[in-house]
């Protein structure tokens, strides 16, 4: 376990961190003399989290399931490496949405209506893609150029037809630039019905082709070979990421749906090793960025809510990657000090053990102590070897007295206990029969063997040791050979 | 030549077909496909049950040839088939272990997820992993002894271990022709001998294995059966015939590298319409 005073430190840092944070942000906010930024009643606060008010409640609804949905196809989209991608086709629905726009306009009357727009970003979306693969198979560019230029030429193109949609007197372009950065104040009924609609989808297609999509991600070439049409998979995968895509440009806009589809994704990916539950968390996620970020965008009024969705979800993958408990760093430090103990555990049960055999000339057992007043000037002349402070000693002596490894009686010596002393066998056991393989094998010389081992054999595994145990068959599982070495131990008594 | 000048894909001698009682027959078979070696004119008929090598230079075709096979990259023209019938209707007879470097070892999988891989076929569209796809994965497993590792995440693996759990996914495929490309690269002498084994029984159980391989010294030590490629069949046959000096020369040096060389830049030339883009 972490010891006590390393945890203090962490906290410390952590609540060092948000405090800043904190008083970074009101700094700002309240050094903006304008009144824009209006922080919420606490009747406001209560009425958004009680969902009584219609239109938030259908906003908060609707901005989860579609952090759901990004979040479960934006696993797969991170895994095949396609995350870009999505980004070139949220651009590139711009210049169909303002075609369709423009069109409907011309024909219609009415550049609004929804299905349209959708459409108009759909087709386009996909001529985006077509576009990509285009000049990835056409050209000698690779596919980062291939997207750039996609990603550029289409969202300019989109520009300039807005210009166009704009400046036409029939037609009310005002509301377009919603598609752009977002806006889920304005989300409907309607709306969300649709989004719920493409999260179910979402869903039912992830879970039916779980393996398949799992498949392609990992080795598509394998999958090939098998018969599986990995194109139209491929296909079917990034329909899906258009569909969420252009389902999603109203509510966050199409600058920042491609952060929906990876983040969550990028942030499950530092809590698990299984697909299944990589999945399964980024859909979690999600869904509280959305939920969160929406909730928060409807108390301060003028906060653009795809901002604070993404904002949200950054919060949730930087608070993964530092606590993550498979990859995150935190885990990572953890793991390795955890490491570092049991090796200088293991160290010291087997000079004790060594110190014993070199003393007694016979067999070792419990009774043998170590008196702990020779710990001062002579264990202390032992160590000096491995470079370690009085207090380290200690300290491991402690750990190891908790850890039911050694015992100290009431006349100040330590004992093995039986677990300690299996375990102080076990390690010796290791060492020596690594260091028998470096003399007869590896040419190391009996004097420098006892070092190269000792870095060796706290990671020895069974199948190394049974190996090892092949090359040396006069040695007996239950036996300890004896050290080839003379052991460096300053001579007492106990 | 001329086929080169063609569109890719048209493929006109389609319909012909092998011997029934060969493996692997391949008839004039040319893929240029690009930024990928070129292959010309290949001609091959392997027999069965024996472990053949497929040797040659950097560049020569070997991961293209069996990508031929296994419809992975288009072929200009040519016709292959496995025991008689075109691979489409044979895949359940063929395995393959990729190059190990062609998957990013990163992805959240454990050793028994990758070798159930080999069993999605049979498991069909739609349908789970059950219990009984997993016991068997874990079997094959154990045939590369890699059982204890089933659950261990697979970037925590070795190279030599990751390499076994590929070809443990190729045995659960419960083939009769293994295609494998380039299994002792950057592996581990323990798993080198590992593989070995395993493919001596693979032989003794009469199975077919064409192995894409890169060290010289091992081959006639390993395989009883060579296939001399560099753009072009050099030879192919038994090892104590064809693992020649002669044509190990012909193989690696001297005259054919100026074949080589013309084809590569036929390949780069963009006028040509299967010509690397």
């Amino acid at each position: 376990m972490i010891s006590k005073t390393t945890m203090f430190r962490l906290l410390l840092i952590a609540v060092t961190v948000a405090v800043a944070d904190l008083t970074a942000v009101v700094a700002f906010a309240s050094g903006l003399s304008d009144p824009h930024i209006q922080w919420p009643s606490a009747e406001e606060l209560i009425r958004v989290i009680s969902f009584q008010d219609y239109n938030t409640r259908v906003v908060i609804i609707g901005t989860t399931l579609l952090g759901l949905a990004a979040g479960l196809i934006g696993t797969f989209l991170l895994l095949r490496k396609r995350a870009l991608l999505s980004d070139a086709i949220s651009h590139a629905t711009l210049p169909g949405i303002a075609l369709a726009f423009i069109l409907m306009t011309l024909t219609l009357g009415d550049g609004k209506i929804l299905l349209g727009l959708i459409a108009g970003a759909t087709i386009f979306s996909v001529l985006g893609t077509a576009s990509v693969l285009f000049i990835q198979k056409q050209t000698r560019l690779k596919d980062d150029a291939a997207l750039g230029i996609v990603l550029s030429v289409y969202f300019g193109l989109g520009i300039a037809l807005m210009g166009m949609a704009t400046r036409m007197e029939a037609g009310n372009a005002a509301g377009l630039s919603s598609f752009i950065y977002g806006k889920t104040a304005s989300m409907l009924f309607f709306d969300a019905l649709l989004i719920a609609l493409v999260a179910l989808i979402a869903i039912v297609f992830c879970i039916s082709f779980f393996k398949e999509f799992a498949l392609i991600c990992f080795d598509a070439e394998f999958g090939a070979s098998q018969g599986w049409p990995v194109n139209r998979l491929d296909f079917l995968m990034m329909t899906i990421v258009v569909v969420v895509t252009v389902i999603g440009l109203q509510a966050v806009g199409l600058i920042l749906v491609v952060a929906l589809l990876i983040i969550p994704a990028a942030a499950a990916r530092f809590w698990t090793f299984s697909l299944r539950h990589m999945l399964w968390l980024s859909g979690l996620f999600g869904a509280l960025s959305g939920m969160l970020g929406s909730g928060i965008s409807a108390l301060m009024a003028n906060l653009p809510a795809g901002a604070v969705i993404v904002l949200t979800a950054s919060v949730l993958f930087i608070f993964s990657m530092v606590f993550g408990s498979a990859r995150g760093v935190v885990r990572l430090v953890f793991e390795r000090l955890k490491l570092r103990r049991r090796i200088l555990q293991e160290n010291l049960l087997r000079d004790l053990y060594e110190w014993h055999e070199s003393m007694a000339d016979t067999v070792v057992n419990e009774t043998l102590a170590v008196n702990l007043e020779w710990i001062g000037p002579r264990l202390a002349d032992l160590l000096t070897q491995r470079s370690w402070s009085p207090r380290r000693l200690n300290r491991t002596i402690q750990r190891l007295i908790r850890n039911d490894r050694l015992v100290a009686d009431g006349d100040n010596r330590l004992h093995f206990t039986e677990k300690g002393m299996r375990i102080a066998k076990e390690v010796v056991r290791k060492h020596r029969l690594w260091e028998a393989y470096l003399i007869a094998h590896a040419d190391v010389a009996t004097g420098t063997v006892d070092l190269s081992a000792d870095r060796i054999e706290h990671i020895l595994d069974e199948d190394i040791i049974r190996q090892l145990e092949d090359l040396f068959p006069s040695v007996s599982p239950r036996d300890l050979p004896r050290s080839p070495h003379k052991i460096n131990i300053a001579e007492g008594t106990v | 030549m001329l086929e080169l000048l063609k569109r890719p894909f048209e493929n006109e001698s389609a319909e012909q077909t092998g011997p029934a009682d060969s493996p692997l027959w391949i008839h004039d078979l040319t893929v240029a496909y690009h930024r990928k070696p070129v292959l010309w004119d290949i001609d091959l008929d392997l027999p069965e049950g024996r472990l053949i090598a497929v040797v040659g230079p950097n560049g020569a075709g070997k991961s293209t040839l069996i990508k031929a096979v296994l419809g992975l990259v288009p072929r200009a023209s040519g016709a292959i088939s496995i025991y008689g019938r075109p691979y489409d209707s044979q895949r359940h007879l063929v395995g393959y272990v990729p190059q190990r470097e062609s998957v990013d070892w990163d992805f959240p999988v454990n050793a028994m997820d990758v070798v159930a891989m080999g069993l999605y076929r049979q498991i069909g569209w739609f349908k789970p992993v059950a219990r009984r796809h997993q016991q068997k994965a874990i079997e094959n497993l154990e045939k590369v002894g890699m059982a204890a590792y089933a659950k261990r995440q697979i970037s925590q693996l070795s190279g030599g271990q990751q390499q076994r759990v590929f070809l443990a996914r190729a045995l659960a495929q419960d083939a009769r022709l293994y295609f494998m490309d380039e299994p002792f690269a950057g592996v581990d002498v323990a798993t080198e001998r590992a593989i070995i084994a395993l493919l001596k029984e693979l032989k003794s159980a009469g199975k077919t294995c064409v192995v894409v391989h890169h060290d010289l010294q091992t081959v006639p030590a390993y395989f009883d059966h060579v296939v001399l490629l560099n753009m072009r069949v050099v030879d192919s046959g038994p090892i104590e015939t064809v693992f020649t000096e002669e044509n190990l020369k012909k193989t690696y040096g001297g005259k054919l590298t100026l074949l080589s060389q013309a084809l590569h830049k036929y390949a780069d030339d963009t006028r040509f319409p299967s010509g690397k883009k």
